[in-house]
């Protein structure tokens, strides 16, 4: 319904240097439906919260002039909707009814008429629970159907949709796109901010490209704007539709075992799983949300007790500290050896500048000064943060936030890396550009762990993945990408033949569970075939979390 | 995720009063019973208390699992009296060592302990048979507390469950970073302040995007509020907040006529 209007449009935050949009100049019609793009840092954020009428006066200078059918958007919120991309931290009330109910009764909507248009909200996005659904109950695809709701519910003219699928796994992000496609009428102007353009274009009639520094590159159908600007915004960092990145074969076979984990698991949140890692070669975890998978990078990362079983870690690892279990170990010969790296880079950050974050652990591993300043300045230059030693780590971007969290972990220069969904929310530079350094590390001798839903990064590095699901543990080779394990189809390929007639669910499971650990080579995909096919139906009845 | 669900069935006749009603009703126990140290009016108080707990629906066993921590503090504060009060009149009971178990002695412990349970129990019984967010809606509706502040401690109270996790983050992070305090009760200060302030630094932008959320659909706009849910004020919310004001005066009673009333001050 709504028209939007920008003409020399530009915000700068109060405080702020550089302008953060700038020199925009765009008319929207009623009804279109955008893609916004830019590469990180492009300003498309700010141009939403300026539409959405969130950026007040005195928190920053304007220029030029922002208009939603003819009025200033601080005037017209009423007609605009926003979805932001944290789950967490749009959610307002405990009950999913009532959530929706908010924006109602801020609007003043009669009570009687409240009910029924939460009905219908929620029946609009598909929301499969009744009113009184606690929502933090909800899985986060849930989470950001129900906020797609409680913003659909107002009936804007103009809705915003800034990464709402950023923080999902792949399932989730279908769930919220297909509530999108089918909820949004064709009377609402929709703007949409999205990486992955690919799953995004179905949702959108035309394609807005926004340059680094201000203005507007690109502005169009989608073909026409990705055939003449794909190639400028593939280097940009935008994730363009086309054939995904050529995988990275590791050069040699895998080397010495690093790691050994026996029956290991933490119940109720990771079930007993056998796996083991080497040198010179990536291993994939994979698995739904809630198999633990996060859970086996602590563990493995020796951060947490096992519950169950054990982790052992062999001589060619940990040197002297081999007999000893590595959650045992002092964290400063913890993170010599092993090198976490979180889903969120900023839980590890603890100090107030790049330079003395990349310094913090070759210090604390006792390294002369002499050698850190060397160790640090090359992992500046590798990682492409030298322009940033002095930045406060707490305000990098998020791709740059990425990086800083993968030097920190190799600063100490461990033999074994493991990482917890390292290219999520990443833009295609940064991907690439992790994807080459894990490549180079693995090549080096390092041995890599990585918790991944990201099938194109599974297809690019891993050289073996293994399976959490429900209540079993799948270990596979991978050969050449395709075969025993297929990332893009989410599921090993030996598990869809054969009958689940196995009734013995628990100790099945850990039969299995030690069947499938591979042999030296790693290639057990026959064997874990048939036996998984034994534990696909008992699975589901073994586990109830 | 919220830490204090209701555990009562929802339409027990007491459970179902207005939540305001119900924490008026309560409030008026616990202070009447904070103004004496007698054993007895907090003992007949907690006989009444336990005889309605049925009317809020909770079993009692439920109620004790919710309620141990109180017991265990009110059986602390019966010990720590009987060992170490300084007072020792009355009659002598029994004698092991230096501790002289006297009548005194034991009525005053006994008072104090007791006056911790009758105090404390209308409270828990009130918030394990109210919803957040029922209590909410009836201090905005029926004692018209503002909505920016009643509402935005409830969405804050969302959150809450989320600062427990990410504790444990930011603490196995610190370890993975290659941080870690030893037997040094210093370092394990500081480290602990650090964690703390990474805490303190990932709550404001959880809290500024939430706020920022709760703008973008019209919060605090300025413009009159409707509620979805309507919280009443009826007669038999009255006659509860009555109904716990006569026990409160009776228990009272009782301890003046059998002339155990000890004021708490003169």
């Amino acid at each position: 319904m709504s028209e939007v209007r920008l003409r020399g449009f530009g915000w700068r935050h109060a405080g702020r240097r550089a302008w953060a949009v700038r020199d925009v100049d765009l008319r929207i019609g009623h009804g279109e439906r955008i893609l916004l793009l830019g590469a990180s840092g492009a300003g498309k954020s700010t141009l939403l919260a300026a539409l959405a009428g969130l950026l007040a006066e005195d928190s920053g200078e304007q220029e030029g002039t922002v208009e939603i059918d003819g009025l200033d958007p601080r005037k017209a919120r009423e007609r605009v909707g926003i979805v932001f991309q944290d789950p967490e931290t749009q959610l307002v009330m405990a009950r999913a009814g009532d959530d929706v109910a908010f924006g109602l009764e801020n609007r003043g909507v009669p009570a009687e008429e409240i009910w029924r248009r939460v009905t219908e909200a929620l029946h609009r996005v598909g929301f499969p629970y009744g009113l009184d659904r606690s929502t933090a109950a909800l899985s986060g695809g849930e989470q950001q159907r129900l906020a797609l709701a409680g913003v659909l519910a107002l009936r804007p003219g103009l809705l915003l949709l800034d990464e709402p699928t950023a923080n999902l796994d792949p399932a989730g992000a279908t769930l919220v796109r297909d509530a999108v496609r089918s909820a949004v009428d064709d009377d609402t102007t929709l703007i949409l901010v999205e990486h992955r353009v690919s799953e995004a274009l179905p949702l959108v009639d035309r394609v807005v490209v926004l340059e680094p520094g201000g203005g507007v590159r690109a502005d169009g159908a989608p073909a026409e704007v990705f055939a003449r600007h794909g190639a400028a915004l593939a280097a940009a960092g935008v994730w363009v539709p086309g054939p995904p990145p050529a995988p990275r074969r590791a050069t040699a076979g895998p080397g010495d075992l690093l790691l050994a984990a026996d029956r290991l698991g933490l119940p109720p949140r990771l079930e007993s799983t056998d796996l083991r890692v080497r040198a010179g070669e990536t291993l994939a975890v994979l698995g739904p949300n809630g198999a633990g998978k996060s859970t086996l990078a602590l563990l493995l990362g020796g951060l947490l007790r096992p519950g169950t079983g054990r982790l052992s870690a062999t001589e060619a690892l940990a040197g002297r500290h081999a007999g000893i279990a590595p959650y045992r170990w002092r964290a400063p010969v913890l993170a010599g050896r092993i090198g976490s790296v979180f889903q969120d880079p900023e839980h590890q950050f603890v100090q107030t500048t790049v330079f003395d974050e990349l310094a913090l652990g070759p210090r604390r591993t006792g390294q002369p000064e002499a050698l850190v300043r060397s160790v640090v300045d090359e992992l500046l230059v590798r990682l492409r943060l030298d322009s940033l030693a002095a930045a406060n780590p707490y305000t990098l971007s998020g791709g740059q936030a990425r990086r800083l969290s993968v030097a920190t972990a190799l600063a100490t220069a461990p033999r074994l890396l493991v990482l917890d969904e390292p290219t999520f929310g990443q833009d295609r530079r940064t991907w690439l550009e992790l994807v080459d350094l894990l490549a180079g590390l693995r090549d080096g001798g390092h041995g890599i762990v990585t918790v991944t839903h990201d099938a194109d990064f599974v297809t690019a590095l891993a050289d073996r993945t293994i399976r959490l699901g429900a209540g079993d543990v799948h270990e596979a080779a991978k050969p050449g990408g395709h075969g025993a394990a297929e990332p893009g189809s989410g599921r090993p390929a030996g598990r869809a033949g054969g009958a689940a007639t196995d009734p013995a669910g628990g100790a099945a499971t850990e039969r299995v569970g030690g069947a499938a650990t591979g042999p030296a080579s790693g290639a057990v995909a026959g064997r874990a075939g048939g036996a998984a096919a034994g534990r696909a139906g008992t699975g589901s009845a073994g586990r109830t979390g | 995720m919220i830490p204090y669900q209701p555990i009562a069935a929802p339409d027990a006749p007491l459970a179902r009063r207005n939540p305001v009603a119900k924490v008026a009703a309560a409030l008026v126990v616990s202070v009447a019973l904070i103004a004496t140290v007698d054993p007895v009016a907090p003992a007949v108080a907690i006989g009444f208390e336990l005889a309605v707990v049925p009317l809020f629906g909770i079993r009692y066993s439920a109620l004790a699992r919710r309620a141990w921590p109180l017991l265990l503090s009110a059986l602390g504060i019966l010990c720590t009296l009987v060992l170490f009060a300084a007072e020792r009149t009355g009659s002598l009971l029994w004698q092991a060592g230096p501790v002289a178990v006297t009548t005194g002695v034991l009525g005053t412990a006994l008072g104090m302990a007791l006056r911790v349970i009758a105090v404390a129990l209308p409270g828990v019984l009130v918030f394990a048979t109210t919803d957040p967010t029922d209590l909410t809606d009836a201090l905005v509706q029926n004692v018209k507390a503002p909505p920016r502040f009643a509402i935005g401690a409830l969405a804050a109270f969302r959150l809450v469950p989320l600062l427990a996790l990410e504790w444990r983050m930011l603490s196995l992070a610190r370890r993975a970073r290659g941080i870690d305090a030893g037997r040094n009760p210093l370092t394990r200060l500081r480290l602990f302040g650090s964690t703390a302030f990474a805490l303190l630094v990932g709550a404001i932008r959880r809290g500024t995007r939430l706020a920022t959320a709760m703008d973008a659909r019209g919060f605090d706009s300025g413009s009159p509020r409707t509620s979805a849910r309507r919280q009443r004020f009826t007669a038999a919310d009255a006659a509860l907040v009555a109904g716990a004001a006569a026990l409160a005066g009776g228990a009272l009673a009782v301890s003046v006529a059998l002339g155990t009333f000890r004021p708490l001050v003169g």
